[in-house]
């Protein structure tokens, strides 16, 4: 790995004013744990001419719940989030999501903002500086061509943060402050299906809080990655299983297999016949995903996992 | 751009002009000569570079040093007092909880991190909380012992 720092100016706001000035500078960039983008520096794939540090910020580490709803800011640890007995009580999924990312040290610093806007992952983006150089860069970053997919026109580089499917099948929006204001956009649209283009936040913009209705049930996150203890999911699935007056309905996101986290049309509740509604629920996932060659394991084994995974945490909820 | 930054390290007041981008990991190697914290993986992978930044496990080689001013920062280098070893450093030395060594004084830090918060941790508490630091040596048994006996031996000198 590189040893050079590219070179920065760091600002350290402690107002939500402050920092929307800051970042409103030439190629401002905001850090918030560090957890991910200070490996990125170092590894070339960023040059910022400004870092806007959010930890000071203490408008952001707030996490209200009450009857109608919960409001976690954008600054809130994972740790913290991990913790908090009122998430793990209305939304088990994303306790169970934030426990999983990254080691016990990250998640000491690394943030709700940071884990929702974390960059896509591909094996020929995240390496050194000259190892990208010997393969001429790659479509999503300072080359022409998409490695995994070179006949295609768009970067396939895969999502690959835990929290996002569990705050969707939760129904989130997100707060999103900036140079025009303040607005709010559900969790599931502020994505899109293109790695180098993946979330809608135009310059100068950043996430504030993601805001959740009270649960519709109980919900669950399971996910595979290589090291057991510290790894990014190759596959992660979140499922929440609501009552209706027509039945059992589960709700299911995906991360780890697209470019973006995905939501899966499920729109039957659970018959009669439990096998074949969670063997039709099985394939849904397994149509729904499109696994690419972003990651040592391959992506049939990957397609098969998150369906599987699926289907028993939905089993698991009824 | 640089800056100036105030920090305690391992007890003792330093004022600093620091780059921005200067990582932390480097500043005490280089600046501070406290080179206890080791790079491992260099990329937030291994734990080896782990310190605590007031109090809480922190992995020095993906924290801008900058972004820690006015915090208490201890290394490894600060763990034995007046010539003695921390209870999880006697515990590792005397349990085979080091071998090579690499890996060690990021162990120690974080197993110091968790039983800051948390004297009587159960075996499965010791696992997830050193989850992020890498041993190529022991296999971890001995690490997982040895900080039980740290553990249970600062309990018996406090009783
Ligand atoms: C070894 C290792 C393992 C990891 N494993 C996992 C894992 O299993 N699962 C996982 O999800 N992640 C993992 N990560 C990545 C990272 O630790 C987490 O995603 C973390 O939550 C990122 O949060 P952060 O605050 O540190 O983000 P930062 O690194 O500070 O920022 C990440 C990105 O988000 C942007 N950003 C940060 N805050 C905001 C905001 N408020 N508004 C707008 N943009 C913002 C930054 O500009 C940057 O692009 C891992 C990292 C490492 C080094
Ligand atoms: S050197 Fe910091 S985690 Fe490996
Ligand atoms: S003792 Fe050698 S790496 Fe742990």
């Amino acid at each position: 790995m590189s040893e050079v720092m590219p070179d920065f100016q760091l600002a350290r706001p402690t107002t939500l004013d402050e920092a929307v000035v800051a970042l409103a500078t030439p190629e401002a960039r905001i850090i918030a744990g560090g957890t991910d983008l200070n490996v990125q520096l170092r590894m070339g794939l960023a040059a910022p001419a400004t870092l806007v540090d959010l930890s000071l910020i203490s408008a952001l580490k707030t996490l209200e719940s009450s009857t109608s709803g919960t409001r976690i800011g954008a600054g809130v640890t994972l740790a913290d989030l991990a913790s908090d007995e009122r998430v793990a009580a209305y939304y088990p999924a994303i306790t169970e999501a934030a426990a999983l990312v990254a080691g016990p040290t990250h998640r000491e610093v690394a943030t709700l903002g940071g884990n929702l806007c974390l960059d896509t992952r591909c094996l020929y983006y995240n390496q050194s500086h000259w190892w990208r150089k010997s393969n001429d860069y790659c479509l999503k970053y300072q080359g022409d061509i998409c490695h995994v997919a070179p006949k295609g026109n768009r970067c396939r580089a895969a999502y690959s943060g835990d929290l996002a499917p569990a705050l969707m099948v939760h129904d989130a929006r997100l707060e999103i402050i900036g140079p025009d204001g303040i607005r709010q956009v559900m969790l599931a649209d502020f994505y899109r299906e293109d790695g180098a283009d993946y979330i809608d936040l135009k310059p100068g913009e950043m996430v504030t809080a993601a805001v959740l209705p009270p649960p519709k049930g109980p919900s669950g996150y399971r996910k595979i990655r290589v090291r057991g203890a510290v790894d990014f999911p190759l596959a992660g699935v979140a499922v929440e299983a609501e009552e209706t007056k027509d039945g059992k309905r589960f709700t299911i996101a995906l991360t780890g297999t697209n470019s973006c986290p995905i939501m899966v049309d499920m729109p039957d509740v659970l018959t009669d016949d439990p096998n074949a509604f969670f063997a039709n629920l099985n394939k849904a996932v397994q149509k729904a995903v499109s696994p690419q060659r972003t990651t040592t394991i391959a992506p049939h084994y990957r397609r098969l996992s998150i369906a599987a995974m699926a289907a028993r945490l939905a089993r698991e909820l009824v | 751009m640089k800056r100036i930054v105030n920090l305690n390290v391992n007890g003792r007041q330093v004022e600093d002009v620091v780059a921005d981008s200067l990582l932390l990991v480097d500043y005490l190697r280089d600046r501070q000569g406290l080179t206890g914290a080791k790079k491992g993986c260099d990329g937030g992978e291994c734990g080896a570079c782990t310190v605590l930044v007031d109090g809480r496990p922190r992995l020095a080689c993906i924290t801008l040093a900058a972004s820690v001013d006015g915090a208490k920062i201890e290394t490894i280098e600060g763990q034995a007092k007046n010539g003695r070893l921390s209870a999880l450093q006697r515990a590792f030395h005397e349990n085979l909880g080091t071998q090579c060594g690499f890996c060690t004084p990021g162990m120690i830090m974080a197993a110091e991190g968790l039983l800051k918060s948390n004297s009587d941790p159960t075996e499965d508490q010791i696992k997830t909380a050193l989850g992020g630091n890498l041993c190529r040596c022991t296999g971890y048994v001995k690490i997982i012992r040895s900080v039980q006996l740290a553990a249970r031996a600062t309990a018996e000198a406090t009783q």
